[in-house]
């Protein structure tokens, strides 16, 4: 095994013990945790609580994945090109709105828990998948859409067959980019009663607990750092597929 | 046969291609040469309307390509480009296949048919078939995308500038090649260059452009030996007219009875290279076999007589 493959491996292994048996490390805890008071969190099973996390982040990132996608197709066919610069307008105040505030103006609409951070975590995932995917749509090789062209594939043969798939690792760069930002973003969702991993570190901020918030970021961040690798490594297999690789070794 | 009558392409106040008419006949190769920005391309591309010309028309066995629906005339139509255009994200065997998948063909008569392209183009199925075209070198790119082109059997072949990118010793290859392939399978091609040499080894008709217009069109010996004007005369070169004329002619039409010594030359080379024969060797005449067999001899005499006769 490579020394990645070990890191990877060891890495791994720590979260699932992180999840499962938590108390297991309560040794290590122990100095963060105020005198007397709980060392680890279990209120509630921290398996259930980053199945949750995980869940949403998912369902934001393939909805925001999906409506990028296809906004970016749009406004790079010949009819789109005009709504290219609202699109990006629009995406990008998606971006620059805090979460805080899109959860503070999305209660009163859609209640506590988890919709509101849905909707956060969706406007914020669409700009990198966005960016991405119209970059890659709109700078692929010409003659390969020429002869694509040439031959006499239709407007959604080429779409399918040629442009998507070779736009494909770009857009899946986009995607890691905004399940990473999820991961973390997602853990402010517990303000407003979405159940995610931000439980355990707001309970450890209200309580002035540092055991607590260390032992909910290091989940969330094990988490991050492992899917962003498992990300990275699909995206290489897609590109070497891709033909960018170019690896005769392969 | 294919008619182009009076095709002519205007962008904004310009007109990229004036008023071009000529005729290609089936199983023939067709060269339009001339400098950059003459408009060959845009000719090119006008016939399987990748560009729609602004009047006139083309006419495929005398059907109008204006009343078949661009992707069913491009799907009968064979395309190859300068840097081949193949897709990176398929195989070789899927490249080839792209036209036939499109035509809807059984999987056994796609598979069988991309076997017997490579192995035309000389590039073994069992190791090609599979491999992406990042993994090969630049010439297999050209075959492969060649082969891709001509993988349905089309009508015709158009070929915009297929060996710019490849250097001159598999740039002869490839001409050769193609040339063979040309010959054996029948094809009708209209292929472009900036290069006379290319146009007057491949060409049964060369079509010269100038600025739009089609300036001269008929067999390479007719634009070597008469120019139509100084640009058609500037793009043959002027030094070089006597060595063109010899290349296109082959041996056979001058050999005579007699002996001489020294190695021979097959009747089927062309007097360019007989020529060089006498000059390297210090020989007034060179013995000329048929199939290892000696069958008489070309004298240097011959030769010139032939050019000053044509000149
Ligand atoms: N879409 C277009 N709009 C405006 N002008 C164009 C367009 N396409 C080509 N032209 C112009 O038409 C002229 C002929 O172009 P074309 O590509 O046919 O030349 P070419 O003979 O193929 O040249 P080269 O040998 O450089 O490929 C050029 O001056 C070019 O700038
Ligand atoms: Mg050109």
């Amino acid at each position: 095994m490579t020394a990645g493959g070990v890191l990877r491996t060891a890495l791994s292994l720590l979260l699932v013990a992180l999840v499962l048996w938590p108390h297991a490390f309560a040794p290590v805890f122990a100095p963060f945790a105020p005198e007397r008071g709980p060392v680890i969190y279990d209120r509630v099973s921290l398996l259930s609580l980053s199945l949750s996390h995980l869940g949403l982040v998912a369902a934001a990132s393939s909805l925001a994945a999906l409506v990028a996608v296809t906004l970016a197709i749009l406004v790079t066919r010949p009819a789109g090109a005009a709504f290219r610069p609202l699109s990006r307008t629009l995406t990008n105040v998606g971006q620059t709105f805090p979460p805080v505030a899109v959860l503070a103006l999305a209660v009163p609409m859609l209640g506590f828990g988890a919709w509101p951070t849905l909707v956060a975590l969706f406007l914020y995932g669409l700009l990198p998948i966005f960016e991405n995917a119209m970059t890659a749509l709109s700078t692929l090789p010409p003659r390969t859409l020429e002869a694509a062209r040439g031959m006499g594939m239709g407007r959604f043969q080429r779409l399918w067959q040629v442009e998507l798939p070779l736009a494909a690792p770009v857009i899946l760069a986009g995607v890691r980019l905004s399940v990473v930002i999820g991961l973390g973003t997602a853990t402010i969702g517990s303000t407003v009663a979405a159940r995610t991993l931000g439980e355990v570190i707001i309970a450890g901020l209200l309580t002035n607990n540092t055991a607590f918030v260390l032992q909910g970021g290091l989940i969330v961040g094990l988490f991050a750092v492992l899917i962003y690798d498992a990300l990275v490594r699909l995206e290489a297999r897609i590109a070497r597929r891709a033909g960018a690789g170019s690896a005769r070794a392969g | 046969m294919i008619e182009i009558d009076r095709i002519t392409k205007v962008y904004d106040d310009t007109t990229v291609v004036d008023e071009v008419s000529m005729t290609v006949e089936t199983g023939t190769i067709t060269v339009i040469v001339g400098t950059s920005g003459s408009g060959k391309t845009t000719l090119l591309r006008m016939i399987n309307r990748l560009v729609e010309p602004s009047s006139g028309e083309v006419r495929i066995n005398g059907e109008v390509t204006r009343d078949i629906p661009t992707h069913l005339l491009r799907r009968r139509i064979g395309y190859a480009i300068q840097g081949h255009g193949l897709f990176p994200h398929h195989t070789v065997a899927r490249n080839i296949a792209a036209v036939p998948r499109l035509l809807g063909w059984p999987k056994d008569k796609i598979a069988r048919r991309v076997d017997e392209l490579l192995t035309l183009f000389g590039m073994e199925p069992a190791a090609f078939r599979d491999r992406y075209p990042a993994e090969l070198s630049g010439g297999q790119q050209q075959r492969v995308g060649v082969a891709r082109a001509l993988a349905s059997r089309p009508d015709l072949l158009l070929m915009d500038e297929p060996f710019g990118a490849l250097d001159p010793i598999i740039r002869g290859r490839a001409q050769e090649d193609l040339r063979a392939i040309q010959q054996k399978l029948g094809s009708t091609i209209v292929l472009v260059t900036h290069d006379m040499e290319e146009a007057i080894r491949l060409g049964d008709r060369v079509g010269v452009m100038d600025g739009g217009r089609l300036v001269q069109h008929g067999p390479p010996e007719e634009i070597v030996a008469r120019p139509a004007n100084a640009f058609v005369a500037e793009m043959v070169g002027d030094a070089e007219r006597p060595m063109r004329l010899l290349s296109l002619i082959p041996v056979r039409g001058l050999v005579e009875p007699g002996a001489a010594g020294g190695d021979p030359v097959p009747e089927g080379a062309s007097l360019r290279d007989a020529l060089s024969a006498c000059l390297w060797t210090g020989r007034d005449a060179v013995p000329v076999e048929r199939g290892g067999a000696v069958v008489g001899r070309i004298t240097l005499d011959a030769i010139r007589g032939r050019v000053e006769h044509r000149a």
